[in-house]
């Protein structure tokens, strides 16, 4: 609970349709999409502009209440879920694009923008902004900086931190900072703006964010190799890269997954085989033509059984649907589904592959492999019933032991979904104890009360 | 409360359904609710935690979890879009009965459905009676679409267009022994529904006119009730129940191949609602309840998958109204889209009455009418209409089609209230007015 006075104060700068404070309300923004216990904060504010979310920091900052900032509840890792005493704080009325700058080729967006909604924007004006993370219909901006979000091109277009030019935010009093610029070169200060992204609300609170745009490309080829192990498949991922040929996407389906998805979508998918390759290589014509051919005869020389190439936009449709539909597919199988996003080097993937195969026999649990295996980034995913508890331990240890197993390839704990909470515990296996100390510390000095969605990415 | 316990129990018949939501906001993308308030309460997310947060027994009173999960358009836009297959009308319906039965239904609503609706004989005289008086209160708008607004201020009516009474419902165009045609070969049964009976009788004119042109035989048994919904969605499970009981004798005395009806809502309910939520069926009862929903069908999917429409050939008249100037864009119903999966048939029936069909942006997004959503929240659901307002009049059409009278209702206000000349039509009122008048 928080003061009276307090509540009436937030409701002065929003307004009373905008701060919530029921009970009911507090129940809906108690979780986000990872697998962890809800946690209900005491009020949740929905502000309209820069001059309210300054108001509600410097307030909160003056009376120690700990705020967590929430775009559209999607985070994997926890890191929207509240403190009981603190507030939550929503993007969805901060949803602007302030600007889309097609001579300088960036965006200018407020934190509540829609992913989506920003590629399919710029989209129109033949430009094109590469991140894609697999909630981008509903995920936001903010949250995508915060999280530091990936997507299915990272392996030729990067992720979210390589398209973030500048930011301003409000530090933990409601001082505003502006870090980075409009322009492609900036070499003034610090590069707070590398700090901020991926800092998951633990150092300031987004109001703008100054995204980079490239040019869309003009040709793209997608194709679908199938294989009867997954050996041969993962194989192939490590050939393309180490044959210098960088697909836009070069994603990974093993049996398991497979045969979730012919299940669900009828798509035709072969269900004996042991994995897929979605392949998809874009770029000027001439390129794509040839990279298409090399990636063909790799595949066969890896000992693909068929590559098929996308004749037209509605086949090209069909096999990203395949793959969009992965994770629905392997959702309705079991009532609680852990999405894990262990990441190793690239090179590593037919290990990992291996590995993660044998943990799922080891644990006796059903684990579907799916993910962007071109950059390393696989996504085992559990499915289990977490009212189960003695299924779900076993999930837990299944769930370190992949931990250890990507690290042990000098991988990491999370390419894509962010430490939150749910990685927190683990991170000094990673890191050390002295990067997390440096962490805390860092975080201390600039957030002295603690106010900053504490709890998440350092533990404390 | 003691009684919280209780109703906790009584959610857990819920349980097994409501675990399937992985809380992965993806409900987000498509909420046509949700993209006016965001708010997560507002969102299916949001209901299925509050429904869980119940089923916890975490709520001193049942009232604030209530409200929430009235504010909802039943337009099943989550569900046909969630990754995880949750079944969230049918949760959201039975969640609804639930908490009525445990909290009782208001004093008006127990009138107006325990006395009224569920019995269809007092519910058409009393609607009858109504339709001549209602000149009294309400005058015409003169407008395309044929509304009406209050004569005097009225807080319930406020700034509305709607749809009149129609001055002779439909079923008493009939014989009192019902109607009965025979046609060369298929047989069909139809239901009529509420809205096509008392406000729009021309669709279900127009519908007997193109059934009996590709010679479908006909019966449409007397003393036709409501489908239930509009109960069933305010959680009457007992008036819902009543009324499908009804519905059920009076079809299954009768021999026909399928069901047919002109209403989304009145379709998806025989289809998705009667053999899942009708209260305690007897296996007998739940036989039959299931053929019956199989035999179902929109009248447009009627046509088109099983009667077989040839464009224009089949037409008496081609060079009837309408003929070629006709633009039309077509407004999918979530009862007919994301309930049922039929939009590509409404679409063949439009254009083989030859008219120049041009799809809106975002056919497929709610028209914002979710029955009594439009009398709780007229504001919000003005607010979603209007969206599809600009949507359809971007088309530059002259006329908006939908096969779903309450979406007719919800598009003719918003058109009616912004002056604009478009008309709106049942495909069937489409299709039928290129066939010659001599059929019934």
């Amino acid at each position: 609970m928080i003061p009276r006075s307090i509540q009436d104060a937030l409701q002065k700068i929003v307004g009373p349709q905008h701060l919530l404070t029921q009970k009911e309300d507090m129940l809906t923004y108690s979780y986000d999409a990872a697998v962890l216990d809800p946690v209900m904060p005491a009020a949740a504010v929905i502000p309209e502009n820069t001059t309210q979310l300054g108001e509600i920091i410097a307030l909160c900052h003056e009376n120690h209440i700990p705020i967590t900032v929430r775009g559209s509840g999607t985070n994997l890792s926890g890191g929207t879920i509240p403190r009981t005493s603190g507030i939550v704080v929503l993007t969805g009325r901060m949803n602007r694009i302030i600007e889309i700058n097609e001579a300088d080729m960036y965006a200018v967006v407020e934190p509540g923008v829609v992913t989506a909604t920003l590629a399919a924007e710029v989209e129109k004006l033949g430009l094109f902004y590469p991140p894609d993370p697999g909630s981008m219909a509903v995920s936001t901006i903010g949250g995508n900086v915060a999280e530091n979000a990936g997507g299915l091109r990272g392996l030729k277009y990067g992720v979210t931190k390589d398209y973030v030019m500048g930011l301003q935010f409000f530090d933990c009093q409601g001082n505003y900072i502006k870090t980075g610029s409009r322009t492609v070169k900036c070499a003034t200060g610090y590069n707070i703006t590398g700090l901020m992204v991926g800092s998951e609300g633990t150092l300031g609170v987004l109001d703008q964010v100054i995204l980079k745009l490239i040019p869309a490309p003009k040709d793209r080829q997608a194709m679908v190799a199938v294989y009867d192990t997954i050996e041969q498949a993962s194989e192939t991922v490590a050939g393309i890269i180490s044959a210098r040929i960088v697909p836009a996407t070069l994603e990974i389906l093993d049996n398991f997954t497979i045969r979730a998805v012919e299940d669900f979508s009828k798509a035709g998918l072969p269900t004996d085989a042991a994995a897929l390759l979605l392949i998809e290589v874009d770029g000027h014509p001439a390129v794509v033509a040839e990279e298409a051919e090399q990636v063909k005869a790799l595949c066969l020389k890896m000992g693909a059984r068929t590559i098929d190439r996308a004749k037209d936009d509605a086949q090209r449709d069909r096999i990203w649907a395949a793959r969009r539909a992965a994770l629905s597919a392997l959702a309705q199988l079991k009532p609680t589904l852990v999405l894990e996003d262990a990441t190793v080097p690239r090179s590593k993937i037919p290990d990992m592959v291996r590995a993660l195969q044998d943990i799922a026999k080891k644990y006796r649990i059903d684990i579907g492999t799916f993910g962007h295996a071109g950059d390393g980034n696989l996504h085992p995913t559990i499915l289990t019933d977490r009212r189960n508890k003695e299924e779900f331990h076993r999930v837990e240890q299944a769930i370190e032991e992949i931990f250890d197993t990507a690290l042990a390839m000098g991988g990491t704990l999370s390419g894509e979904h962010g430490t939150g909470i749910a990685k927190a515990p683990f991170l000094e296996k990673e890191a050390g104890y002295s990067s997390i100390l440096f962490s805390r510390q860092l975080r201390a000095a600039l957030d002295p009360r603690n106010i900053l969605n504490p709890g998440k990415i350092t533990g404390v | 409360m003691a009684g919280m316990k209780e109703l906790a129990t009584l959610v857990k018949e819920l349980e097994e359904q409501l675990v399937t939501c992985i809380r992965c906001g993806m409900c987000q993308s498509v909420c046509p609710l949700f993209e006016q308030t965001r708010k997560e309460a507002d969102v299916a997310r949001g209901k299925l935690a509050l429904l869980t947060g119940l089923m916890d027994n975490i709520f001193t009173d049942p009232d604030g979890v209530n409200e929430r999960l009235n504010r909802c358009l039943l337009c099943g836009s989550c569900a046909a879009n969630c990754p995880s297959g949750v079944n969230v009308v049918e949760i959201f319906i039975k969640a609804r009965a639930i908490l009525a039965e445990y909290k009782g239904l208001s004093p008006a609503k127990k009138l107006i459905f325990r006395q009224l609706l569920a019995n269809p004989g007092r519910f058409d005289a009393m609607v009858e009676w109504a339709g001549r008086f209602q000149g009294l209160f309400t005058k015409s708008s003169a407008d395309a679409q044929g509304t009406s607004c209050a004569r005097l201020i009225s807080p319930l009516l406020a700034n509305r267009h709607f749809m009149p009474l129609s001055t002779t419902p439909f079923h008493k165009t009939l014989p009192e022994k019902g109607f009965t045609s025979t046609g060369s070969g298929l047989r069909a049964a139809f239901f009529t529904g509420c809205l096509i009976d008392k406000i729009f009788p021309n669709v279900a004119k127009a519908s007997l006119k193109v059934l009996a042109h590709h010679k479908v035989g006909v019966i449409i048994p007397p003393g036709q009730g409501c489908c239930g919904i509009p109960a069933l969605a305010s959680g009457d499970r007992d008036s819902f129940t009543h009324l499908v009981d009804h519905n059920l004798a009076l079809f299954e005395k009768h021999d026909f191949d399928v069901l047919v009806t002109a209403c989304a809502t009145c379709t998806s309910t025989i289809k998705k609602l009667w053999p899942t939520v009708y209260k305690n069926p007897s296996d007998n009862i739940q036989q039959k309840l299931t053929a019956l929903a199989e035999k179902t069908m929109d009248i447009n999917q009627f046509l088109v998958d099983r009667v077989g429409i040839d464009p224009l050939k089949n037409l008496s008249d081609p060079a009837g109204p309408d003929a070629g100037t006709d633009i039309v864009t077509y407004h999918d119903p979530c009862h007919l889209k994301k309930s049922l999966g039929v939009a590509d048939q409404p679409r063949q029936v439009i254009s083989a009455a030859g008219c120049q069909l041009k799809e809106m942006a975002g056919s497929d997004k709610c028209c914002g009418m979710g029955g009594s959503f439009n009398i709780y929240h007229y504001d919000l659901s003005s607010t979603i209409g209007t969206i599809k307002r600009e949507n359809i009049e971007k088309t530059g059409c002259t006329t908006v089609s939908t096969g779903c009278p309450a979406c007719m209702m919800q598009i003719s206000d918003m058109l009616g209230k912004a002056g604009s000349s478009i008309t709106v039509r049942h495909p069937m009122e489409i299709y039928a007015s290129r066939l010659k008048k001599n059929t019934p």
